[in-house]
C-alpha cells in the first residue's frame, strides 16, 4: 500500500491540526462549562461569608482561608528543606551509589499517589503525634508530599548551572557558601521555582490527602490546630452529596482562577528576578 | 572566622538534608512496616493474584484491582497519546507563532484543573454519554479512560514539544536539503531522535494516570468484581485505599497499606524504564 | 530525566553572566524564624486535642445534621467552637475510641467488639430504597431486593419491570448506612461484588436519579423529587411507617463517646437531645427517639 508522500503529508496535516483542535474543543468544554456556571456565583459576599446551612447558604471564605494556610504551612516547611537537601547533595557530596539511590528514591516518591501520603498523615500526624485534624496535619503530609518533587527538581536546576559559575567564583576567592549563594543559587532560582509552583499547584488541587488530614470543618480556623477544609475539599463535598451546585460551581471556578493565577504570577516573579540580576 | 563560617554552613546543609531524606526513609518504612505483616500472612501469590477482596470476610485479593488500574491506564494511554503527541508536533512545527501562544496558555489550563473538578465533569457529561448510548451503568473502565486521558494531555503535550524543539536545526534542514516533505521529516527523522523525551513524557504521563485517585473514584464505579469489558465498572489499586482508608483498621489498614507498597513498587518499576530509555541516548 | 529536559529548555533562554545579587542573609533568617516557630507550636501542639473546642467525627450520613446542630448551637452560644468531620461511622467510632474526637458519630448499632463505649441515640432515620422515578415498579418485598443485591436476581423484568439490567448500587464497606441494610435486609447473603459502590448519600441518590435501570439506598430523610422510594413489602417508605412500626427499615443515629460525656461535650449533647435541638433534627426529615415507637 504504497500512499504518495503528498497524500501522506496532506492527511498527517489534517490529523494534527485536528488534534490540536481537538484539545482547544476538550479545554473549552471544561473550562469554560466550570466558569460559565460558577463565575455568576463568585461575588464579595460569596468570598466573605462562611458557609451556612452545611454549604446551601452562605460563602466559601473560611474554605479560601483553609486553602491559603494549608498552602502556606506544606510549602514554608517543604521549600528550605527541599531546596537544602538538593544543595547538599549537589555541592557536597560526590557524585556515586548514595546520591544516585536517593535521587531514584526521590523520584519514585514523587510518584506515589497522594492517598499514600493521605494515609500515612492520617496515622502518623492525626493520631499518633495527636495533631488532630489540623491545619498542621494537612500542611505536613503535604509538605512531605511535595518534598521529593522540591528536592528532585532544585536538584535538576542546580546541577544545570554550568561549572564555569563555580570556578569562576572559587577562583576570585569566594568560599563555598558565597559561591552557593551568591553565584549558584540565582542561576539555579528559575528551575527551583519551577519545582516549588509545580508543590504549590498540587497542594492547592489535593483532595484525599487533605480530608483525612486536615479535616472537613467549615468553621473559619482559629489557628493552625484547628481543622478546616481546602476548597477542593469543599467542592467535592457540595457536588458529592448534592448540597448546592450552584455553590459547587462558584468554588471549583474560583479554584481553576486561582491556580491559574499562581502559575502566572510565579511565572512573571521568576522571570523579573533573572532579569534584574542582570 | 570564614573557615568557621564555612563549617557551620557545611553542617547545617547537612542537617537539613539528613532530617529532609530521613522523613522520606520514615514514609517508606512506614509504608513497609504497615504492609509487610499481612502480605506475608496472607501470602505473597495470594495477595497479588487473589480474586476476592472481601476485608469483612478476611479476603485479600487485590488482583481484580491490578486489572482495573492497568485497563484504565492502558485505555488512557491509548486514547491520550496520540492526541498528545500530534499536538505536541503542532505546536513544534506546524504552528504559526500567534497560534501557539494561544495554544500552549490553554494547554497549562487544562493542566490547571484538580482532578476532583475532572471527575465532576466526567459525572456530567462522559458517564451518561455512555449510558445512553454505549450501554451499561456508564460509570465504567472506558469513563475512566477518557477522563484520565484528557488529565494526562498537558503533561505530554508540554514535554514532548520541549523534546522536539530542543533538537539541533541541522537535523531538520539536512532533512529539508535533502528534499524530504515536512511529514517524512517529521516521522522519519525528528520523532525517533526526540524519541527519548518523548517516551519519557509518556512514562510520566502513565505514572499520573496510575496515581490519580479522585477522579476515578467519580466515575469508575468502584465495584470489587473483576470487569469484563470496558463498559463495565472497575476498582483501581488507588480508589481502593481512597474508599476504604478512613474507618479501615487492624488487618484491612494493613493490607490498604500492602496495596501502597504495591503502587510504590510499580513507580519504581516505571521510573527504572524511563531512565533506562533516556539514558539510550 | 524529563525534569532535566523542561529546566533545560528554560535554562537555555537565559543569557549566560556572572550574576552577584544581594547577600541571601535577610531571607535566610526569616525562613529559619518561621520554622523555628512552627517547631515550637509544633511541640507545644503535641499535647490531647484543641482544648478549647470539641470535634465530632463520624458517619457520613449523620454528618450533614450534626452540622446544622452545630452551626445552630454555634449562634446560640458564640464561644463554642465545634468542628464535625466525616470518614464513616466505623471511623468516628474508631475516633471516639482512641481519643481523636470528643463525639463518634455512628448510624448503624454498634458491634460487640464496641459496646464498651458510652452512647446515646440522638435520632432514628429512616432507610430507603430508592429507584428511578421512570422505572414503573412501585413495591418489591424484602426477599426480593435481597435477591437483587445478592444479584440472583439480575434483570428488572424478573420482578416486573421493563427487560433491561439492574444496576446496582451500594455503599463502601465502612459505611454505617451500608452495615444497616445489611443487617436488616440482607440477612445471610452477601452484596454482589459486581455492585457499584459509591462513598456518600448524595452521590447514590445522583446516580439513581440519572440512571432508569439503578437501585441504590439511602437516608429516608434524603429522599427528594428526584428518586422514588420504594414500598416494601406494600409498606410506605414514610416517617410515619418507621415510627409506627410498619416500615422496618430504620436505623439509630448515635452519638458515641469513651466515657460520659463533661463539660462542653455535655452542653452540646443536651442542646442536641434538647426539644429545640430534636426539632431541628425532625425539620430535616429525621425522627425523634422520643416519638413514636420504633424498632
Amino acid at each position: 500500500m504504497k500512499v504518495s508522500s503528498r497524500t501522506a503529508q496532506k492527511a498527517a496535516k489534517i490529523l494534527i491540526w485536528a488534534s490540536a483542535l481537538l484539545v482547544i474543543v476538550i479545554l473549552l468544554a471544561i473550562v469554560i462549562f466550570i466558569l460559565i456556571k460558577g463565575v455568576p456565583e463568585i461575588s464579595w459576599q460569596f468570598l466573605t461569608e462562611i458557609p451556612r446551612n452545611m454549604g446551601r447558604d452562605g460563602g466559601i471564605s473560611s474554605t479560601i482561608v483553609g486553602t491559603l494556610l494549608v498552602t502556606a504551612v506544606a510549602v514554608i516547611i517543604a521549600t528550605p528543606f527541599g531546596v537544602g537537601t538538593a544543595f547538599y547533595l549537589t555541592e557536597y557530596t560526590r557524585e556515586g551509589k548514595v546520591t544516585r539511590i536517593i535521587r531514584f528514591s526521590a523520584e519514585s516518591l514523587s510518584g506515589i499517589p497522594s492517598i499514600v501520603y493521605g494515609l500515612f498523615g492520617f496515622i502518623f500526624f492525626v493520631m499518633y503525634l495527636k495533631l488532630g485534624w489540623s491545619i498542621l496535619s494537612g500542611g505536613l503530609t503535604l509538605a512531605v508530599m511535595i518534598l521529593p518533587t522540591i528536592i528532585r527538581t532544585s536538584e535538576e536546576a542546580i546541577r544545570t548551572v554550568s561549572y564555569q559559575y563555580r570556578e569562576v567564583s572559587f577562583s576570585l576567592g569566594g568560599t563555598k557558601w558565597q559561591t552557593i549563594t551568591r553565584a549558584v543559587f540565582p542561576s539555579a532560582i528559575r528551575g527551583i521555582a519551577v519545582g516549588v509552583i509545580l508543590g504549590i499547584g498540587r497542594c492547592v488541587a489535593e483532595t484525599a490527602a487533605v480530608i483525612l488530614t486536615a479535616g472537613s470543618a467549615l468553621r473559619m480556623p482559629g489557628s493552625i490546630f484547628s481543622p478546616t477544609r481546602t476548597m477542593a475539599e469543599h467542592f467535592y463535598i457540595l457536588a458529592r452529596e448534592g448540597i448546592s451546585m450552584e455553590k459547587a460551581y462558584g468554588t471549583a471556578a474560583l479554584l481553576i482562577i486561582l491556580i491559574f493565577i499562581i502559575n502566572v504570577v510565579a511565572n512573571m516573579l521568576v522571570n523579573r528576578f533573572v532579569a534584574k540580576g542582570r | 572566622m570564614k573557615i568557621n563560617k564555612e563549617k557551620i554552613s557545611g553542617i547545617v546543609f547537612l542537617l537539613i538534608a539528613l532530617s529532609a531524606l530521613s522523613v522520606l526513609a520514615l514514609i517508606t518504612i512506614f509504608i513497609f512496616i504497615k504492609g509487610v505483616p499481612i502480605i506475608t500472612k496472607v501470602g505473597f501469590f495470594n495477595f497479588v493474584f487473589g480474586m476476592v477482596w472481601d476485608p469483612s470476610h478476611g479476603a485479600y485479593g487485590i488482583f481484580p484491582m491490578i486489572i482495573g488500574s492497568v485497563s484504565v491506564t492502558l485505555g488512557a494511554a491509548i486514547l491520550g497519546v496520540p492526541v498528545a503527541i500530534s499536538c505536541s508536533i503542532f505546536l513544534a512545527e506546524y504552528a504559526p507563532a500567534a497560534l501557539s501562544n494561544i495554544v500552549r496558555p490553554a494547554i497549562q489550563l487544562l493542566a490547571a484543573i484538580p482532578s476532583v473538578v475532572y471527575g465532576f465533569w466526567g459525572l456530567l457529561f462522559v458517564v451518561p454519554a455512555i449510558r445512553n448510548y454505549l450501554g451499561g451503568p456508564g460509570l465504567s473502565i472506558l469513563a475512566g479512560s477518557i477522563i484520565l486521558a484528557i488529565m494526562i494531555l498537558p503533561t505530554i503535550i508540554s514535554i514532548s514539544e520541549v523534546s522536539l524543539l530542543a533538537l539541533p536545526r541541522q537535523y531538520k534542514e539536512g532533512a529539508y536539503a535533502l528534499g524530504l516533505t515536512q511529514w517524512q521529516t517529521i516521522r522519519s527523522v525528528l520523532l525517533p531522535a526526540a524519541k527519548s523525551g518523548i517516551v519519557a513524557a509518556i512514562i510520566l504521563g502513565i505514572g499520573r494516570a496510575i496515581g490519580e485517585t479522585m477522579a476515578v473514584i467519580m466515575v469508575l464505579g468502584n465495584a470489587v468484581a473483576i470487569p469484563q469489558s470496558i463498559l463495565d465498572p472497575a476498582r483501581t489499586l488507588t480508589t481502593n485505599i481512597g474508599i476504604e482508608m478512613g474507618y479501615a483498621s487492624g488487618e484491612h489498614q494493613q493490607a490498604l497499606f500492602a496495596t501502597g507498597i504495591v503502587l510504590l513498587v510499580i513507580v519504581m518499576i516505571l521510573n527504572a524504564f524511563a531512565q533506562y530509555v533516556t539514558r539510550r541516548k | 530525566m524529563l525534569i532535566r529536559l523542561m529546566l533545560r529548555f528554560k535554562v537555555k533562554n537565559m543569557k549566560i553572566a556572572i550574576v552577584i545579587c544581594r547577600p541571601k542573609r535577610r531571607i535566610c533568617t526569616a525562613v529559619s524564624v518561621v520554622i523555628l516557630i512552627l517547631a515550637v507550636s509544633l511541640i507545644s501542639a503535641c499535647s490531647n486535642l484543641n482544648k478549647s473546642g470539641i470535634i465530632v467525627a463520624g458517619s457520613t450520613s449523620v454528618q450533614p445534621y450534626a452540622e446544622v446542630l452545630a452551626e445552630e448551637y454555634m449562634i446560640l452560644h458564640p464561644d463554642a467552637m465545634i468542628d464535625i468531620q466525616g470518614g464513616g461511622s466505623s471511623a468516628g467510632i474508631m475516633a471516639a475510641q482512641s481519643g481523636t474526637s470528643n463525639l463518634g458519630m455512628s448510624s448503624r448499632i454498634l458491634k460487640d467488639e464496641e459496646k464498651s463505649l458510652w452512647y446515646v441515640e440522638i435520632a432514628r432515620d429512616g432507610l430507603a430504597v430508592i429507584m428511578n422515578p421512570a422505572n414503573p415498579i412501585l413495591n418489591l418485598t424484602l426477599d426480593q431486593v435481597s435477591d437483587i443485591y445478592s444479584a440472583k436476581i439480575s434483570d428488572w423484568s424478573q420482578v416486573g419491570g421493563t427487560k433491561a439490567k439492574i444496576h446496582i448500587i451500594t455503599r463502601e464497606d465502612g459505611s454505617g448506612t451500608r452495615d444497616a441494610f445489611v443487617n436488616l435486609v440482607m440477612g445471610e447473603s452477601n452484596i454482589t461484588p459486581r455492585a457499584i459502590v459509591q462513598d456518600s448519600n448524595g452521590a447514590v441518590r445522583q446516580l439513581v436519579a440519572d440512571d432508569p435501570n439503578a437501585i441504590g439506598y439511602i437516608s429516608l430523610g434524603l429522599v427528594d423529587e428526584t428518586v422514588k422510594a420504594l414500598q416494601l413489602d406494600g409498606v410506605a417508605a414514610t416517617r410515619d411507617n418507621v415510627m409506627n412500626g410498619s416500615y422496618g427499615l430504620s436505623r439509630p443515629f448515635l452519638f458515641v463517646a469513651l466515657a460520659e460525656p463533661m463539660g462542653q461535650t455535655k452542653q452540646f449533647l443536651d442542646f442536641v437531645l434538647s426539644a429545640q435541638g430534636q426539632q431541628i433534627l425532625i425539620n430535616e426529615g429525621l425522627i425523634s427517639p422520643s416519638e413514636g415507637t420504633g424498632k
